[in-house]
């Protein structure tokens, strides 16, 4: 079973390596996945769990990921926000499946997943 | 909410939002006496005994959007429907406990669920905060306790990154597995 002997370990190996995570400049994208009841009650964390894997799957160094309280709009969640060129795009009703996909298409490659966004489907 | 552990999480989202320093959960199990019991404090702003009477309504809330609030009452209905209680108290500027007892075997109590998942995305997501998370089943105890783990990583290295997450996934999971075996 793992201890944190193994942290211990970790990090003195953590520390040897140039970390080139903290370079992020200003083309860093922010996603932010609703994370209140009415996020939690329609499967936020799921979605937040495949958003995590799949950027660190990828070694996506310049994306922040991070959850917020409700965005206001309930019904549509689990909902979530890309900040990403200066513009914000929310994503409605989204899925683990969904979410690797805007990682996949709009984070990693620039199409925009326009069919999840919100315009496209309220 | 089909898991417990999203009740959980969802409470303790309250404590955040409370400005809490420090979050303490517990999860403890008496298998022989066939209760569970579920509990969240927090060192938050707390609430006022007005607002404390109110807080189990549904049309509830500290939102100034809307007036539902759902959190709470789901939580208390998680406990009642399943032969269990549910408490809470507060007092301005100490902090609110809330928690929930549960008969394990009874049927309609919702299972445990992903509670290392919710434990994880606890610690990792949240930097400002610290937590102390105890799962006990009978003789078996486990703790996690960011002050700990911050002590052993250092100030540059967050909870947060990659290979930190990856070691505290295996790390919960293999203690839940040990201390509950699944059987919640």
């Amino acid at each position: 079973m793992k201890s944190l002997e193994e942290l211990r370990a970790l990090r003195d190996k953590m520390k040897s390596q140039t970390d080139n995570r903290s370079v992020a400049g200003k083309d860093e994208t922010v996603i932010k996945v609703g994370m209140a009841t009415c996020g939690i009650a329609a499967g936020a964390r799921p979605v937040l769990d495949a958003l995590l894997d799949e950027a660190d799957k990828r070694q996506l160094h310049n994306v922040s990921i991070s959850q917020t309280g409700c965005i206001g709009l309930c019904r549509l969640e689990p909902i979530v926000e890309v900040f990403k060129d200066g513009q914000k795009y929310t994503y409605i009703l989204m899925t683990p499946e969904k979410a690797r996909k805007v990682i996949v298409d709009h984070v990693v490659n620039g199409n925009v997943c326009s069919e999840y966004l919100i315009g496209e489907n309220s | 909410m089909r898991e417990l552990a999203l009740n959980i999480l969802d409470i303790a989202e309250n404590s955040l939002s409370a400005g809490a320093k420090l979050v303490q959960v517990r999860v403890e199990a008496d298998f022989a006496a066939d209760t569970m019991r579920i509990s969240v404090r927090d060192d938050g702003r707390g609430m006022s005994a007005e607002m404390l009477a109110r807080v189990t309504d549904p049309f509830t809330t500290t939102r100034t959007t809307r007036k539902v609030g759902m959190g709470i009452p789901l939580f208390k209905y998680s406990a009642e429907s399943a032969g269990g209680s549910f408490h809470i108290e507060s007092e301005e500027g100490v902090g609110t406990y809330v928690y929930a007892e549960y008969r394990i075997g009874h049927v309609d109590r919702m299972p445990l669920g992903d509670f290392g998942g919710v434990a994880l995305q606890l610690v990792t997501m949240n930097p400002q905060t610290d937590f102390c998370i105890v799962a006990r089943a009978d003789e078996a105890e486990g703790v996690l306790d960011t002050r700990e783990i911050k002590e052993i990583l250092g100030e540059d290295i967050p909870l947060s990154a990659p290979e930190v997450r990856a070691f505290l996934k295996e790390y919960i999971q293999e203690n839940l597995m040990d201390i509950f075996g699944g059987r919640l």
